[in-house]
């Protein structure tokens, strides 16, 4: 049986505060989670949800309050799986007084590479990256995307199996952002399992084999992008044209949004059937049925949304 | 071993390229000059006064990248969030550390090695020779460096869990501390009661004792140190900053790094 690229079970972390830290905060609530082998699996949430803090306890920078995980069948704790793991880290630092081919070959010593080894790697990432001409600049002369590059290069620099991103497209103008799609696609054709945390969805959506969706610290689903908006009902959209002066059709076309003559009414899936017997009764014509599949943008509005009224709730019984 | 070497390079590369580090053992370099035009005034003892004000200044401006580097050592790092990407590589938390602290050691001996360059062509400037009762000062100048190890150690075992403005006050607290543990030894039990006497004379052992390491007196008169001695505080320095060291690996290895 092939072991899951990324394994999550009952991750929760507290962040202590306060005076004398005696008060804790929960970031991450039991989240358990598995990510396949050469999956491209997208991390949705918003700000504050809880994404970064699980790639971090993923990478050793935090510690768990409790649960565990293991990524290629090795628990977390071990340093040395981070061999075949690429991590790039949200709004990457670098040593700035650094070059970029100097950052990425001090990198590549980490890997036991031989020194003609590690010059032709860093040529090589330079250019997949689009920085071959930048690579002996200091990196405090960087721009933001231009940081991002090299942080991507050096996830990727030793080759990993598992690619690890915290918000890749983060700070990046429209190219740098197909660019960084392009090298997610590259990494996915290679076979490689690519987990990265995103709140731009349609990055998730032309991206992944899977995503899960995270609010308030707790996982709200995992699945494929059709399957997860799918875990809410459908609604089908009815376009018709009728006669606003016919009594019969009053009622509908009160309902639906107009567009000229052109009426649309979305009802439930389960009162189409009646709909239409009504628009049959009103002598209204048909011009379409078309169901309505929310899109994860959606979806991810109405937990978020539904997180902020639970929030609210158990605020106002607090008081 | 590698990886603490690579960091270690990585640390002292940073060094060499920060322009303050210039700046200060040039400062240190135009004491020993200054030192030579004080002595001239200074009838019959401009030695004693070139070799003192050298020694002096080559302590100092050491002290002063030890405490300042040493503490930004991890914090900066954390601070910064550089240590993020670093610790992503196959690099355990204490390889880390060894690393930050051989390359600041590293600094600090090509820093020292630089100042006494130019105290030992002071000297010659002065003397037009060196003689055998000279060698003290290159045995100070060693010495001041083994005290700078120690002082590493601290930097960095504060700078693992406390902000740098307090990691800088404790490490300072600490070497000044240091400076006295003879008087903490034979405090008068009469004066400052017996329960302080007690206090004073353990915590003695637990302080990094400085005092053994000050042999300007002896380099400034030219008298020879007991090659006992010179192994006594090589040892001593060398346990002192691994146990400190050890400390400060326990204390990061669990340190969540927000």
């Amino acid at each position: 049986m092939p072991v899951p690229a990324i394994e999550i079970e009952g991750l929760t972390k507290d962040y202590p505060y306060g005076f004398l830290h005696l008060k804790t905060k929960r970031s991450l609530e039991n989240l358990s989670m598995t990510v396949e082998e050469g999956e491209a699996f997208g991390f949705l949430g918003p700000n504050g949800a809880g994404k970064s803090t699980t790639i971090k306890l993923l990478m050793g920078i935090i510690f768990p309050t409790s649960g565990s995980a293991k990524i290629l069948g090795r628990s977390i704790d071990d340093v040395e799986m981070h061999k075949d793991i690429g991590y790039l880290p949200e709004q990457p630092y670098f040593y700035d007084y650094l070059t970029a081919a100097e950052l990425l070959d001090y990198f590549a010593r980490f890997f036991g590479l031989s020194a003609r080894a590690r010059k032709e790697r860093v040529a090589k990432l330079l250019m997949k990256v689009g920085l071959e001409t930048a690579g002996k600049i200091q990196l405090r002369k960087y721009s933001k995307g231009m940081l991002q590059r090299v942080g991507l290069a050096q996830a990727i620099l030793h080759d990993p199996k598992v690619v690890i991103l915290d918000e890749p497209m983060s700070g990046l103008d429209p190219i740098g952002r197909r660019e960084v799609r392009d090298i997610i696609l590259e990494l996915k054709r290679e076979g490689k399992t690519v987990l990265f945390s995103t709140h731009i969805l349609t990055d998730a959506e032309t991206l992944c084999d899977k995503v899960g969706v995270i609010v308030g610290g707790k996982l709200q689903g995992v699945g494929r992008p059709d399957d997860i908006v799918g875990m809410k009902a459908n609604e089908m959209e009815i376009l018709f044209d009728a006669d606003a002066n016919d009594s019969r059709s009053a009622t509908l076309i009160a309902k639906a949004t107009k567009s000229g003559s052109r009426c649309a009414l979305r009802v439930p899936e389960e009162e189409v059937f009646t709909t239409l017997e009504e628009l049959r009764a009103a002598n209204a014509k048909l011009a379409s049925v078309t169901p309505i599949k929310p899109t994860l943008e959606e979806y991810f509005l109405h937990l978020v949304e539904k997180d902020r009224a639970q929030a609210a709730a158990i605020e106002v019984s607090g008081k | 071993m590698s990886r603490v070497g690579a960091i270690a390079w990585n640390t002292f590369r940073e060094a060499v390229r920060d322009r303050v580090l210039y700046n200060l053992v040039f400062f240190a370099l135009l004491l020993i000059a200054t030192s030579i035009l004080v002595g001239q005034i200074s009838i019959g003892i401009e030695t004693i006064v070139l070799v003192s004000l050298g020694l002096s200044a080559i302590s100092i401006i050491g002290l002063l990248i030890a405490i300042f580097t040493g503490v930004g050592l991890v914090s900066k790092e954390i601070e910064k969030r550089t240590l993020y990407a670093l610790l992503s590589k196959p690099v355990r938390r204490w390889e880390f550390l060894a690393g930050k602290f051989g390359g600041l050691v590293l600094t600090l001996m090509v820093n020292t090695a630089a100042m006494a360059l130019g105290l030992l062509l002071a000297l010659l400037y002065l003397k037009h020779a060196l003689e055998h009762g000279d060698a003290t000062v290159f045995i100070a100048v060693y010495f001041i460096l083994l005290k700078l190890t120690i002082v590493v150690a601290l930097a960095l075992l504060f700078s693992c869990f406390t902000s740098q403005l307090l990691a800088i006050l404790f490490t300072a607290s600490l070497y000044i501390a240091g400076l006295f543990i003879s008087e903490m030894r034979n405090l008068d039990g009469s004066r400052v009661g017996p329960a302080a006497k007690v206090f004073f004379s353990w915590i003695s052992y637990l302080l990094p004792n400085f005092q053994n390491f000050d042999v300007m007196a002896a380099a400034a008169h030219e008298r020879a140190v007991p090659a006992v001695l010179v192994l006594h505080n090589t040892l001593y320095a060398v346990l002192y900053s691994t146990i400190v060291l050890s400390a400060a690996s326990v204390v990061f290895s669990r340190r969540n790094l927000k």
